[in-house]
């Protein structure tokens, strides 16, 4: 071939000229897509910082009054704290309630049940509970937890409802993070002369635990911002008293507290007629939106620490 | 070199009460560490091992060679019984470690694998620290307490020649070691216990030129205090290290299994000797 046929074969803008426009045109495309989710999550942190800024301004809100008094019908004095802590306990409960459910569950799913047509009908099914609407649980838990077991209204009645909605998403996610131990790993532990047991809770746990870590603050992070379930489950319209007091024994009945979360309590302040109120909610959001990045960061240093050390510690 | 008496940890048996001629025997002992009478194996309808009778002398490196597919590997893990795990799995025949049947009904399989340790094809450390990979067999055996875990871990490293690489930095992850290294420290997690039987599947076929010879010569000390069996698909290396070959063609069939000298020079099958002049498989 001569130098004129090569240049003329290799010319970048002669042959291809639209084939090469047409793969700009898609990768902006894609690329618009990818940036649309950052651009709306920007615009809303931008707008709820804007409402709660504007609203501590003209209400002049102090800020150390709505983090420390319990909320109130007269908005000059409400506050956040007993929701704040409310969302604490509950979210505590909750982890405790879900966790070891979920991951006992994903265990036996994974290495104990026979692969047969049972299992996979579970498995298939625990995809499916993980898509019910939440407010489907709150109704649940309404029925037979708050009403027919006679628990009332409280934070442990909330706790299951929300432990019910993010076992499933747990599970998941553990079964995930356990299939993805590689099988010679297993083997050896076995070929070690290790017991079922021994294999899972020295090899196959520790190696699956940051994917199950993960999986279950994700979970939380979404459990602690559900309104719906809760409000089934009844709050109080005002949490004007804290769930828990300074008396250690207090602790003892938190699960039997009647309670307001961080998001019912938001839920009704946006309704009110006072116009103060709804910079109250504002404020709200933002504590809420810091507990949410402050659970991520949690998840992200676990995830660091099992990764580095894969899990086991000197004992 | 020390054995570990049998203590009710260690019996094959889940009965405490095991008649005394079932000892471990001693160096001079030369009977066979296994014997394999008309073992079969199955997956499914699928015969994957072909009745297949052989012994396997104490303190030897035995070495199984084949073309793929042969059945070696599934001889290799029907000796630990591995192949319990496998879903669909049938065997037929008997497999005799020291006068007992590992498939009697009476054998704990976890009881035999703490008996008989495995190194496998790709080397395959727990993501824990060097310490604690060579220290797991021990651990899950409950024997930690008996013994001196530091002397006992740096015994096993010495054993597999992987000691003074890692000296300094047995709190580092197993996983931060080369490849070579990582079957090292494999095989001193599987002698760190004191097994009696070192089953090794293609141990070097992951490794590059230098590891292999390092694991080579380090297969040829083990044997003087554990049986080794070794499946390869690499005949010089059967040659260069086994005092015992067996051959297993198409179909999980033994053919020839006699000493190493004189399966390579003049072996009996005229199927063998096509194999290893390359001409089959």
């Amino acid at each position: 071939m001569s130098v004129d046929v090569i240049n003329r074969v290799l010319d970048r803008s002669e042959s291809r000229s639209h084939e090469d426009a047409r793969n700009r045109i898609f990768r902006w495309l894609l690329f618009g897509a990818s940036v649309l989710g950052l651009v709306v999550l920007t615009l809303l942190i931008a707008d709820v910082l804007w409402s709660a800024y504007h609203g501590l301004v003209t209400f002049d809100i102090d800020v150390r009054q709505f983090l420390t008094a319990t909320s109130s019908s007269r908005p000059g004095r409400a506050g956040f704290a007993a929701n704040i802590l409310a969302s604490v306990l509950l979210i505590a409960m909750t982890a405790v309630l879900a966790f070891f459910l979920a991951v006992g569950c994903a265990i036996y799913l994974t290495e104990y049940a026979a692969d047969g047509r049972l299992t996979r009908l579970i498995e298939a099914n625990l995809a499916n509970l993980a898509g019910v609407p939440s407010i489907v649980y709150g109704l649940l838990v309404l029925a037979l937890i708050v009403n027919d077991a006679g628990l009332g209204s409280v934070i442990l009645a909330g706790a299951i409802a929300l432990a019910l909605l993010i076992v499933p998403i747990i599970i998941v996610a553990s079964i995930e993070a356990i299939r993805a131990v590689p099988d010679g790993v297993r083997d050896g532990a076995y070929a070690m002369g290790s017991t079922r047991w021994q294999t899972i809770r020295h090899v196959v746990l520790p190696q699956a635990m940051p994917g199950i870590m993960t999986g279950t603050i994700l979970a939380l992070a979404r459990a602690i911002g559900e309104t719906a379930p809760l409000i089934m489950v009844g709050t109080l319209f005002h949490a004007t008293r804290y769930p828990v007091t300074t008396d250690p024994a207090s602790w003892l009945y938190a699960p039997f507290a009647d309670f307001s979360a961080m998001p019912t309590q938001i839920y009704t302040w946006t309704f009110l007629a006072q116009r103060e109120f709804d910079a109250l909610a504002a404020l709200g959001i933002v504590v809420l939106l810091s507990v949410l990045v402050l659970l991520y960061a949690v998840a992200g240093v676990i995830r660091r620490r099992y990764e580095t050390d894969g899990g086991q510690s000197h004992d | 070199m020390k054995r570990t008496e049998a203590n009710p940890m260690t019996d094959l048996t889940s009965q405490t009460s095991q008649p005394d001629a079932e000892r471990t025997p001693t160096r001079t002992d030369p009977d066979p560490a296994l014997i394999a009478d008309d073992l079969s194996v199955y997956y499914g309808e699928e015969q994957a091992l072909g009745g297949v009778s052989m012994e396997i002398p104490e303190r030897r490196v035995t070495a199984i060679i084949g073309p793929s597919g042969c059945g070696k590997s599934t001889f290799l893990r029907s000796i630990n019984r591995m192949n319990d795990r496998v879903p669909g799995c049938r065997v037929t025949g008997r497999l005799d470690f020291h006068g007992k049947n590992v498939y009697d009904a009476n054998v704990d399989p976890v009881a035999l694998r703490r008996r008989i340790g495995q190194v496998f094809q790709a080397p395959n450390p727990f993501p824990k620290s060097i310490y604690d990979n060579v220290a797991y067999g021990l651990r899950v055996q409950g024997r930690d307490d008996e013994v001196d875990m530091d002397a006992e871990v740096e015994r096993a490293l010495r054993g597999s020649a992987l000691w003074e690489e890692v000296e300094g930095q047995l709190d580092a992850s197993g996983l931060e070691l080369s490849g070579g290294q990582q079957q090292r420290l494999c095989i001193a997690r599987a002698i760190a216990p004191d097994p009696e039987v070192l089953l090794m599947d293609e141990p070097t076929s992951a490794l590059d030129p230098v590891a292999e010879a390092k694991i080579e010569d380090l297969i040829t000390e083990l044997a003087e205090e554990y049986t080794v069996v070794i499946v390869t698909h690499n005949m010089q290396q059967a040659a260069r290290i086994s005092d015992q070959t067996a051959v297993f063609l198409t179909g999980g069939e033994l053919v020839e299994i006699d000493d190493t000298d004189r399966v390579f020079s003049n072996p009996a099958d005229q199927r063998v000797e096509d194999y290893i002049t390359g001409k089959f498989g």
